[in-house]
Parts: structure tokens; sequence; C-alpha cells
């Protein structure tokens, strides 16, 4: 078992024909995903990577039952794509691109209200159940089949987290990037609550980062509701307060969002809580014991 | 991006919001003409990127245009020093002169987008002209809130409940509400990230203004505001880092003297962390992107190098895409092109990790080849004590 993407997961990509969009698609259908087609107005009716490509999600989600799309559509356009594939009826929409502007997202957000389409990202690194399905721009190789859950609003920082654990051959159900945008579609404990329900993962691995509110929240969450092992780490511990950390949301604002704050809040919500990022696997497996 | 004070109220008052006559002033000539033109009592402000000016002595009265150059004088070259721009501070390249107004209430207008809610919210409060940031950690229930609908706008109704709330009279009603409502319209207009007035003043007069004003913008919508990206100004910005965002680094001077290169804005904050577990303190943020190229590396090598406090690197990259052999050969070419004379240490991981570490080892190059964060971290510390 997983959460959000399985063998069940039937794959648009919006915007295969773009330099992006094409190089992904080849790497998730190595990885075994079901890519069933693309998206790219203008160029429906032709193949790429002999895949169909069609000019609207409407048009894609009737010829091929889609059920999920990954967007690859550059920053100006992502929102609007976004948009396009919830009101196609899409359950799943995973939104790589990084830099959309933030009153675009607003925006989008709102139109996703109500709509059963769940949206991951933007500005992240995707989705991948480990031997089943990818959905995202993640490297394949390094995941390992297995029962730990992770989510993490960073791409790299996240490798770096599962390299841990593969290397210590702790596989992972699912592994989840929420994104580093001050906007995004899923939070925190909109995955945790995933992994809390989802019987095949035993414990969940949570790396934040400065900036929002998000890992409080998701804190009081476990604190009432998860009886798994839950490992921790928030990475900026000394980012110096108003600078923009590359992230858009990775900024402490006001004196709010620091690290120190997410940490002591993880902490007593009863998180094994790490001060070093290289200490993540091994707080996995000491807490999995 | 910011922007000044006075460039703020000229896109406010583009929107209707009112402001204070005012003039920019570059020279002691130019603040006392501006003073002459304006008459009567002057408000002298400072010009820098940076609240707290007040108190750091950037805002100053003066009742004569005679004394408005002088004030300007002083302050023109003077190197303003505020809670917010750190010891160094910042060098005053120009002021603006405001005609003065009587005070009768001095309250607080903000608008930012609420990360929990998505969506924009409008906040106002009483305890204007002091630091809201104290207000809103010790008394939140100061704070009026009103979320804004995205499209929809901030609507009159909301505007009344906070002029209602901030227990304006109920002759300031119509002003007030066309204040706040101008305001948001600005914001959204501007894709802003931050419009704050602090103070929002009510005149003896009976009239609101926006006193002070601070407009923050959203990067990536820049692309739209044409008119809005030319408004940078480069005095304020650190010299690395403008030189940076030339090619395409996300790089943040820090006062450390070991030098980070990393692939991914979370990865790079939690090398910094690790740094410091190490008992290190790192010269800077850096971030060469999820898929750093052989080029990119140059640069980013190129930028570090020109840091003169730093004593030693650290590369920490986690190829996933891109092979480590092709960032190990993208290192070695520019290590050898550029001459590095400091200890540099790289821990790479991922897709072809052991072809990435052959080639860094079979350069020639005095390179430090890591394993793990926690090797690489302690590794560039223990270097930048042997160079002492």
């Amino acid at each position: 078992m997983s959460v959000l993407a399985d063998k069940n997961t039937r794959l648009l990509v919006q915007g295969i024909t773009g330099r992006e969009g094409a190089f992904h698609t080849i790497q998730a259908v190595k990885y075994g995903t079901n890519v069933v087609g693309g998206v790219t107005p203008g160029k429906g009716g032709t193949k790429h990577e002999g895949i169909d490509v069609f000019n609207t999600v409407e048009d894609a989600r009737r010829n091929t039952s889609a059920n999920a799309s990954v967007v690859f559509v550059p920053p100006p356009f992502a929102a609007d794509a976004i948009m396009e594939a919830a009101a196609a009826g899409i359950e799943l929409i995973v939104c790589i691109t990084e830099g959309i502007p933030t009153f675009d997202m607003v925006r989008a957000t709102a139109f996703l209200n109500g709509k059963k389409t769940r949206l991951i990202g933007p500005n992240c690194p995707g989705v991948i159940s480990p031997g089943r399905c990818k959905v995202g721009i993640m490297p394949g190789h390094i995941h390992l089949e297995g029962h730990v859950g992770v989510v993490s609003r960073s791409g790299t920082l996240t490798y770096e987290a599962v390299g841990q654990l593969s290397k210590r051959k702790i596989g992972q159900s699912t592994c989840v990037g929420i994104g580093g945008d001050p906007i995004i579609g899923t939070n925190f404990i909109d995955v945790i609550r995933l992994f809390n329900e989802d019987p095949d993962t035993h414990a969940i691995v949570m790396i934040g980062e400065i900036g929002g509110a998000a890992e409080e929240e998701a804190a009081a969450y476990i604190k009432a509701n998860v009886k798994k092992p839950v490992v921790g780490f928030i990475c900026g511990q000394t980012a110096p307060p108003g600078r923009r950390m590359g992230h858009a949301g990775a900024i402490v604002a006001g004196g709010k969002g620091t690290a120190s704050e997410k940490m002591a809040a993880m902490q007593s919500a009863g998180i094994r809580v790490v001060k070093s990022p290289a200490e993540i696997g091994d707080a996995v497996q000491a807490g999995m014991k | 991006m910011k922007i000044h004070e006075y460039q703020a109220k000229q896109i406010l008052a583009r929107y209707n919001v009112r402001i204070p006559r005012g003039e920019v002033a570059y020279t002691r000539e130019e603040a006392r003409e501006a003073a002459e033109r304006i008459r009567g009592t002057v408000v002298v402000k400072a010009q820098i990127h940076a609240g707290g000016r007040g108190k750091g002595g950037g805002v100053k009265l003066a009742k004569s245009a005679d004394e408005a150059a002088d004030i300007a004088g002083r302050m023109i070259g003077m190197n303003l020093v505020t809670a917010q721009t750190g010891s160094e501070g910042r060098k005053v390249q120009k002021v603006l002169i405001e005609e003065g107004l009587g005070i009768r209430q001095e309250l607080y207008l903000g608008i930012v987008i609420d990360r929990q809610m998505g969506k924009p919210v409008f906040m106002a409060s009483a305890s204007g002209g002091m630091d809201i940031e104290e207000v809103a950690v010790k008394n939140p229930e100061l704070i009026l809130k009103e979320y804004v609908e995205p499209g929809f706008g901030l609507q009159a109704y909301q505007a009344r409940r906070l002029a209602f709330g901030l227990g304006l009279a109920p002759e300031l009603m119509t002003d007030a509400v066309q204040f706040m409502v101008a305001l948001y319209t600005a914001f959204e207009d501007t894709d802003a990230s931050l419009a704050e007035i602090n103070p929002f003043l009510v005149t003896g007069g009976n009239k609101v203004y926006a006193l002070d004003a601070k407009m923050n913008f959203d990067d990536n919508a820049l692309y739209r505001h044409r008119d809005i990206k030319e408004l940078r100004d480069l005095n304020e910005e650190d010299p690395l880092e403008i030189e940076a965002s030339k090619f395409g680094l996300n790089y943040i001077k820090l006062d450390g003297n070991v030098a980070c290169m990393v692939n991914g804005a979370g990865l790079a904050m939690a090398t910094m962390d690790i740094i410091k577990l190490a008992g290190g303190n790192p010269a800077n943020f850096l971030d060469v992107g999820g898929g750093a190229s052989a080029e990119q590396v140059k640069n980013a090598f190129r930028l570090l190098l020109s840091d003169k406090n730093v004593k030693a690197v650290l590369i920490n990259i986690f190829g996933g895409i891109m092979r480590c052999d092709v960032v190990a050969s993208g290192v070695v070419e520019a290590a050898r092109a550029i001459g590095v004379q400091v200890p540099v240490v790289v821990r790479l991981e991922g897709t072809n990790v052991d072809e990435g570490q052959q080639i860094l080892r079979n350069s020639g190059l005095n390179f430090i080849v890591a394993d793990g964060m926690k090797d690489a971290a302690e590794k560039v510390v223990a270097s930048t004590r042997g160079i002492k």
C-alpha cells in the first residue's frame, strides 16, 4: 500500500513537449509509471516519445481516463494549467513548476475549493511510491520499497533523507514533496493524515523548514492523533530573519516561523526531532525498533 | 523586491490613497528648494530599505527651509544604523521632504498573504506608530483582521468593520473606507507581498493619510510589472548578491568563514545548519539549483571566493537527475580555471557517486573528499582551523 500514487495511477503530463516535461516523462515511464497521455495546447493529435498528445486536459481525460496529472508548464501559465486539470475532474495534480506568482496560486487554490481534486505543490519534487509509481522529478533509484512515509517541503533535502533510509535498508511507502512556496495545495497535516490512515506506513519522517506555521499545525495534529513513530527535522536553524532562503516560503518574518519554535512544537508533540540533517536515518532506525 | 517609502507612496497615490505632499531630494540644496515649495514645518526622512528609521535618527522635523537643508545635509551620506540594518548600517543616498501634519490619531494598516488561509489578510490596529510585531506577540487581540476573497477585493462592509473597530469617528467613515479599499486594490493590482501603512494618520482636520508606507513585491510576478521592476535600488543590496542574481544563483551573504555551495534550497539551509553544529560559521547561503550545471558550479565558485572572509569551501551536491560525475568534472574545471587557494571539501551523493569521487581524486587538485554531511561539515570546519 501507499498513498496518493500507486499502480492504479493513470498519469497525464501537462507540458509534455517542453524540455523538462519530456525528460521526466521518459524517466517516469522507465520507473514503471503508467503515463497515459500528455497535454500541449496546439500539439493535439501528435505523439511525443510514443505518448499521445492532446490539446486540452478535458480531451486527454476523455480519451485516456487519466486520474492524475503532473504539471511542467512555465510559471506564467502554470496556475491556469492547474485550474484546467481540476475543471476536467483530475483527482490528483502534482505541480512541479517553480516561480509561480503568489496571487496566481491564491486564485488557483480558491478555484480548487469544493472540488475533489488534490493539488500537491507547486515548486515541489512530486510524489513517489517506490516500486510502483513516480510522479515527479526525484531520482527513482535512490528509493526503496518499504514502510516509512516521508513528507517534506524541499527537494534535494528529501533525497538526502531518503538516501539515508535506503542505505540502512529502510524502505519507503510514499515520499511526498509538498513544495517550498507560501501557498501550496497540500500541507504537512494533510499528508500526515494519509500516512496515519495507511496501514502499510509504519513510521513517518517530516522535514520542515523555516517560515509559516504548517509544522506547528502538523505537530498539534500528531499529538492528538498519531501513534506511529515520527521523526522530524527543521532546516534553517541558522538562517537570518527577514531573508528569503531560496524557497519563496522560507522566510522568518515578524519573528514568526523560526526553526526553534517549530522544533519545540514538534518535540512537545512527541516527535523525535533531530538537530542534524545527518541523523535522520539513524533516528528512524531507532524509532522503529 | 523592496522599494523606498517615496516610491511606495507614488504607487499608492495612483490608486487614490491619500499621502502627504512631498518631494525627494538628493542634495542639501534640493532639500531646501523642496521645503520652500512645501512651506511651513516639514519632515525630513532618510530613504533606506529598512525600518526603525525614526529611532535611528533618520526622521527629523524642520521648522524652516534652512533647517530642512541643514538636516538633509547631515543625513545624506550618513551611515544610518537602525534595529533592522544590522550594526554596519545603510548609507543614506536621498531624503524625502514632506509637509508636517497635525496628528490626532496614529493607527496601523497592513496587508499580507496569509499562508494558512491562502488568501490576503487586511489588518488594522489602533496601536499605530509603534512596533506592530511586538503588538502581534503581546496583544494579538488588538489586531483586527479581514480576509479578502481574491478577485472580489476588500468590500466596503469589511473596511467599515475595521474602521469602527479602530474607533474612528463616524464623520471619518467615508474617507477611511475609501482609503482602505484603495490600498487593497493597489496591493492586488501590483502583486505586492506586503503593504504597510504605519502610521495610518488621522489629522486634526479629520482627514486620513498614509504617513509612512512600505511595499514589498512578489519577485515571481515582476515579469508583469515592468514599471515596478525598474524601482529596484541596487545601492540597497549586497554587491555579491547582485552578482549572483545575474547568474540565476540564489546567494545570501552571511558573517562566517565557511563558504558553501549546495543544490536545492532546503539542503542548502541544512548544510548551513550542520556547519554550525560542527562548530563553524557559514559564510553564505548558496543554492545552485536542483540540477546544477558545470557552468553554474563555475560561477558559484567564483562568487564564493570573492568574499574575503572565506577560509574554506564546502560543496554539497545530491546528484539526482544531475549525475555526480558531471558535477565533479565541473568542480575540477572551475577550480583549475579560478586557481582556488583555500581548502575545498566536496561531498557528493546520488547518481554515479563513485565515478564522481574518482574524478576528484584523479584531478591532481587538493580536494578533500567527504562521505556524508556530518563528515563533510567536520572536515571543512577543521580545515578552517588548520590555516589560522
